[in-house]
């Protein structure tokens, strides 16, 4: 079993080390910094942090302010309110107007579990991917902040930078290098690709585990930027394995399932079997449960692998 | 530093912004679209700003010591447009594309198409907080931080913003006030273009405001009334805003929305909407009668 490591911690403590390295970053929140840790950038750099009250359009706005006059500005919020409550400010000064904020998305899919479905974040990367000029990056694990955070910093434009709030398994070691706009194959395999971002990349690798007990040689591709889409490696799975599974905490509408349809409808058609929240709201409870329970389970990967399988052979 | 203003730069500031006016109502006749009575309100007070008291310069509108200043109430950019044309940032032939397919002068403000604009507006209720935002960043701009070097030197650039009294029913304006207080920016300065009308009726009506002064001054805000087309008021007001350091400043400018034509004059009607050409003639002929007071 994989170490488990808070994402939160994990976050701000890379938070510090951008503030480190690039004194032009400045830190915001909307008055939750001891839940999504930006406290940490608060506590080491006072000055550069900015705390506007429970107000997510200021929170926005400041932030394009700030970028404006040559900040590179960090938000923090929960992700359902960038994607909601400040979209318009998004989309104005962030998309259309260039101001180079970064949208740090946190608690975000159900894992704000307890907190419900008033705190969930279903149809984020669907409304943000959907805007012009926005980039839209899913770490999967501890070392995926920390790796791509600078990364987020220095990336031409805004960024909204999705982040799970709880415990989540350790894949990976220094050597895992991800770049954003590039998609990294995780496991080969011949029969099945399944593409998936965030906490659900370890779902889909115990779901590859089973598939293989069970004659079915899945691939798994981590997509971790859902915008710019990795085309070319969606299109050499779709060549290469015949059927394609995205798995995704997000709704099955519009996010990464629906980023992977429509490449793989124009350039070479193959099923598509979306795994994720069915066009309806969770509930609250634990987080496993949440997900066992919502269509996030490894079995309904395993199942909507079968059935993409199914569908390849007509 | 508060000047004295002569009469001289009264009398050409109130007939730029006339003419500001004029180059308005011609866009808006040649487009058959776009918005005037709000354009005409804010004239003078855009007249004070970019012939006098900005620090500016068209041939550099990057420079990085430049006042910021946010037209937030962005329908009425035909006017943003004619004082920019005027100053220098873009040839005043220009002006006539306004709203035509492809424009730099685009239906609302695009600060990538034209230079001299510094964000995007339409969207109403962003003055406010992108501008506290702003002042934020070019107050700190020098200041070292515990555990990493300053990136720049500190600016004594200010950040100026006009609003429209009918954008103020938008509750971010209030969210942008309320953190501009918290963090002291004398560095930013509000200009209410309170012509007391919106798309359909008085403000009154519509949203009740008032009492406006007061609830500046409640959220924190030095607060000064002025009559929004004296030219001279509104320049003693601009100067006397740059002395208060520990707070921000808003200018509640009296005005009168389509100031300057009998037919626009308090007339919510004319917030959208273009003349036909007896309409046009009509307003024509009475700006430049308007005119003439200042040219002698």
């Amino acid at each position: 079993m994989a170490e488990l490591i808070n994402m939160r911690k994990v976050y701000g403590e890379a938070l510090v080390e951008v503030g480190r390295r690039y004194p032009d970053v400045v830190a915001l929140s909307a008055d939750v910094s001891n839940s999504e840790f930006s406290w940490m950038f608060q506590e080491a750099f006072p000055d550069r942090f900015f705390n506007t009250g429970i107000a997510e359009q200021s929170l926005v706005d400041v932030a394009a302010g700030l970028a404006y006059c040559g900040k590179i500005a960090l938000a923090n919020t929960f992700a359902f309110l960038f994607a909601t409550r400040a979209l318009e400010m998004v989309r104005t000064h962030l998309c259309y107007g260039g101001a180079n904020v970064k949208l740090m998305a946190t608690y975000a899919g159900v894992s704000d579990s307890f907190d419900g479905p008033t705190h969930h974040a279903i149809s984020d990367m669907a409304i943000m991917r959907s805007l012009p000029k926005m980039t839209v990056v899913v770490p999967s694990d501890p070392i995926g902040v920390h790796k791509l955070l600078p990364q987020v910093v220095e990336w031409n434009g805004p960024v909204y930078f999705r982040i799970n709030r709880n415990e989540v398994p350790v894949l990976f070691d220094d050597t895992y290098e991800p770049v954003i706009g590039k998609a990294i194959p995780l496991r080969p395999g011949r029969d099945v690709t399944l593409i998936c971002c965030g906490l659900m990349v370890s779902r889909s690798l115990e779901a590859a585990e089973i598939l293989k007990s069970d004659g079915i040689d899945a691939r798994v591709v981590e997509m971790h930027t859902i915008k710019p889409l990795d085309g070319e490696a969606i299109e050499q799975a779709a060549r290469e394995t015949g059927a394609l599974v995205t798995v995704e905490e997000h709704s099955i509408i519009g996010g990464l399932g629906g980023a992977v349809a429509e490449w793989v409808g124009e350039c070479y058609p193959v099923p598509v079997v979306k795994v994720g929240l069915q066009d309806r709201f969770a509930t609250t409870g634990p987080y496993n449960m949440v997900l066992d329970q919502f269509g996030f389970a490894v079995t309904d990967i395993v199942k909507a692998a079968q059935k993409a399988v199914v569908l390849k052979r007509g | 530093m508060i000047h004295i203003h002569s009469e001289e730069l009264v009398r050409d500031l109130s007939l730029k912004a006339q003419q500001i006016r004029l180059h308005v109502l011609k866009m808006v006749y040649n487009a058959q679209s776009g918005h005037i009575g709000g354009a005409f309100s804010a004239a003078e007070i855009l007249s004070a700003l970019y012939f006098h008291h900005l620090r500016i310069d068209p041939r550099r509108p990057d420079w990085p010591e430049r006042d910021r200043f946010l037209f937030s109430k962005g329908h009425a950019c035909a006017a943003l447009y004619s004082a920019l044309a005027m100053r220098g940032f873009f040839p005043v032939d220009e002006l006539m594309t306004f709203r035509q397919f492809d424009t730099r002068l685009q239906g609302h403000p695009d600060p990538h198409k034209l230079p001299g604009v510094e964000i995007p507006a339409g969207p109403l209720g962003h003055g406010v907080a992108v501008g506290a935002g702003m002042a934020l960043a070019l107050r700190q701009a020098g200041k070292p931080s515990a555990g990493s070097a300053p990136s720049a030197r500190a600016s004594n650039a200010r950040v100026y913003t006009v609003l429209g009294d009918g954008e103020i029913n938008a509750g971010v304006i209030w969210e942008g006030v309320m953190t501009a207080a918290k963090y002291h920016l004398g560095n930013l300065t509000a200009i209410l273009d309170y012509n007391g009308i919106q798309q359909t009726g008085a403000t009154a009506d519509v949203m009740p405001t008032e009492p406006i002064a007061d609830k500046w001054a409640a959220f924190g805000w030095h607060v000064q009334e002025v009559h929004g087309h004296n030219v001279a008021e509104l320049l003693e007001a601009l100067d006397r805003a740059d002395e208060v350091h520990a707070r921000p400043s808003v200018i509640i400018a009296r005005t009168t929305k389509g100031k300057g034509v009998s037919l626009f004059e308090y007339d919510h009607r004319w917030h959208g909407m273009a003349p036909n050409k007896e309409q046009f003639e009509q307003a024509l002929n009475e700006l430049e009668e308007g005119i003439r007071p200042w040219q002698n």
